[in-house]
């Protein structure tokens, strides 16, 4: 029986001819990532080793990332502390993909990650953070764990009684209106599903409008497929993986995984990328989507662009294409965070960041504290944020009583100009 | 026999179980203190210590979905409380089984406010309302890591085996 990409990477992965849904493996891991958090997988991983009379070492420092970006620089002692305590088992542990608080290196896990290569198609891929489903844009397995669970990878190398997920199949046909990207895809896809329409399920991408997407829109989607409950995102591995990968330095041969033409789908989902316009998702569940025509005039005191979800290059270019010579709304303040500082400084040198700073815009550095409220960028009472990050939940910006809507980056600068929720014109792009 | 402390609907996130704002403090040890802070009469309770151990939060659809923050476990293990939910989300129930905290999948619970709730071998039973609910048991593969009381243990074996070999 054909198999789908997650079933033949799981295969592979684990020594297994051939596996199908709900088998339970032990598939090793290419690369183990975790960030800040990784203080507490340090404290689980020496527990692991406790008694035995083993002295602790992980499995291979070549395959563990580990990255800082949730609270950067660190907003706290607490924080600052932890963050010491990590690098120094960096340093005792030989762990070769590190990156610190520094503009020649560092940025947001995700963004990293896909810069520098660490994920080729057909790779088992973990992470202690939940949007660890991004990496699937490059055809690989890619799902998010706790801090416990990556303690037994560091001490194993592989991933205990993982259970094969059943795969949907989204198709996405035809061309995207002009004022509509990829985050108002997956926005649309998840109204569509609910936020746990793919619970403990993956999801594979295809379609004209999946092949004709660059990197950048492959991230967008798969990062937020976890928001509806997928184990990973998944987009099939082709000439556009390999241009990515090229760019990034990477030499060694690119060998795609790709699913069997009789592999076996849980459901099949057809769209048309025509049939929709800008989406957006209202407070409090990222499910609660509505076609941008059918939201109310909503007043936003806060604009926030960038994050894992949408700081990308391509991201920041269009919204100084809407923003140049133009002013942010007096009421309305302006954050914007690249997701990584190889990006920031690309917009620098592009003038972006210029367009941004005279049109009354914040530019912060690359971090993740403001989309999950640790670190600056918190709502006041009351407040309203219109957000190009993933998470819109109670509380998300540091609030419980401030209100989160979610759109695309050239809704979000269309909305900074105006003050309020507005639909980007066409022909932006 | 222990009595519903609070319920819950839909798509509880870890957002609302542990506030990304607390999310510095990752020990077990502390992480019990800001168990549901934004439920600020709930969070005074339990922090109080008003509600024993095996008190019970009902939950509905997709409960703990969102992060991976391990903390949104380990807080609710702190108090000993025990949930009974429909159905949840993935990390989260993977996240739950590795530290030993026992989630009751009960698609059709019913249970109100100060209810009182028996579990009883795989049925939740509702002494108040006088009702019985079947409940979903965990996957074989996932049961050995509750068996083996936690992921660390069960690695830790792992681990003894693997080196020996060596």
């Amino acid at each position: 029986m054909g198999m789908t990409i997650v079933e033949k990477i799981l295969a592979k992965a684990s020594g297994k001819a051939s596996v199908k849904p709900g088998d339970v493996l032990e598939p090793e891991v290419n690369v183990a990532m975790s960030h800040e958090n990784a203080a507490l997988v340090i404290n689980q991983f020496n527990e692991v080793f406790q008694g035995t009379g083993i002295e602790p070492k992980v499995w291979n420092p070549e395959r563990i990332a580990i990255i800082f970006d949730h609270r950067v620089p660190a907003e706290s002692s607490k924080t600052a502390t932890n963050q010491k305590k990590i690098r120094n088992f960096v340093k005792a542990n030989g762990i070769s993909k590190f990156h610190d608080i520094r503009s020649d290196e560092g940025g947001i896990c995700h963004q990293i990650l896909a810069e520098y290569g660490y994920v080729r198609p057909g790779y088992v891929v973990v992470g202690t953070d939940s949007h660890t489903t991004t990496h699937g844009a490059f055809g690989a397995f890619s799902f998010g764990i706790g801090a416990t669970e990556m303690a037994s990878v560091w001490s194993l190398g592989s991933v205990l009684n993982v259970e094969v997920p059943e795969t949907i199949k989204v198709v996405v046909n035809g061309k995207f209106k002009d004022n509509v990207y990829p985050k108002d895809l997956i926005l649309y896809i998840i109204g569509k599903i609910s936020a746990q329409g793919a619970n403990f399920k993956a999801i594979e991408f295809h379609g004209e409008a999946i092949r004709n997407m660059p990197m950048s829109g492959r991230l967008t989607l798969c990062n937020m497929s976890v928001e509806a409950g997928a184990t990973s995102g998944i987009v099939p591995g082709d000439e556009e993986t390999a241009r990515y990968l090229k760019e990034a330095g990477v030499t060694d041969k690119i060998e795609n995984v790709l699913p069997d033409a009789d592999a076996k789908y849980c459901q099949i989902i057809e769209i048309d990328a025509n049939e929709f316009e800008p989406q957006i998702a209202l407070p409090h569940t990222v499910d609660n989507v509505k076609p941008i025509s059918k939201v109310d005039k909503v007043k936003i005191d806060q604009i926030v662009i960038g994050s894992c979800t949408n700081g990308r290059l391509d991201d920041l270019e269009i919204a100084a294409k809407i923003l140049k010579g133009k002013k942010v709304a007096e009421d309305t303040r302006m954050l914007i965070f690249p997701a990584s500082w190889s990006i920031y400084k690309k917009a620098m040198k592009q003038g972006l960041l210029e367009i941004f700073a005279d049109s009354g815009a914040i530019i912060m550095n690359p971090g993740c504290g403001c989309c999950l409220g640790v670190h600056q960028g918190a709502l006041g009472d009351g407040e309203t944020a219109l957000s190009t990050t993933n998470r819109n939940f109670k509380g998300r910006m540091g609030n419980p009583k401030g209100d989160v809507y979610l759109c695309s980056p050239a809704t979000a600068a269309t909305s900074a100009v105006t003050g309020f929720i507005t639909c980007p014109e066409k022909g932006v792009n | 026999m222990s009595k519903v402390i609070y319920i819950f609907g839909d798509d509880i996130s870890t957002d609302a179980i542990y506030p990304g704002r607390y999310m510095a403090t990752v020990l077990p040890t502390e992480t019990p203190q800001y168990c549901f802070a934004d439920y600020t009469d709930l969070n005074k309770k339990l922090v109080a210590k008003e509600y024993p151990a095996g008190s019970v939060l009902i939950g509905g659809n997709n409960f703990g979905c969102g992060s991976s923050r391990e903390q949104a476990a380990s807080t609710i293990l702190g108090h000993g409380l025990v949930v009974i939910a429909k159905n949840y989300a993935r990390i989260f129930l993977q996240n739950s089984i590795n530290l030993g905290l026992n989630l009751i999948t009960c698609p059709d619970i019913e249970a109100e406010l100060g209810d009182e709730i028996e579990l009883k071998g795989d049925k939740v039973i509702n002494k108040t309302k006088g009702k019985e609910f079947s409940t979903i048991p965990l996957p074989a593969a996932r049961m050995a890591i509750v068996n083996a009381g936690g992921l660390v243990p069960y690695t830790r074996k792992k681990v003894v085996e693997l080196y020996a070999k060596k």
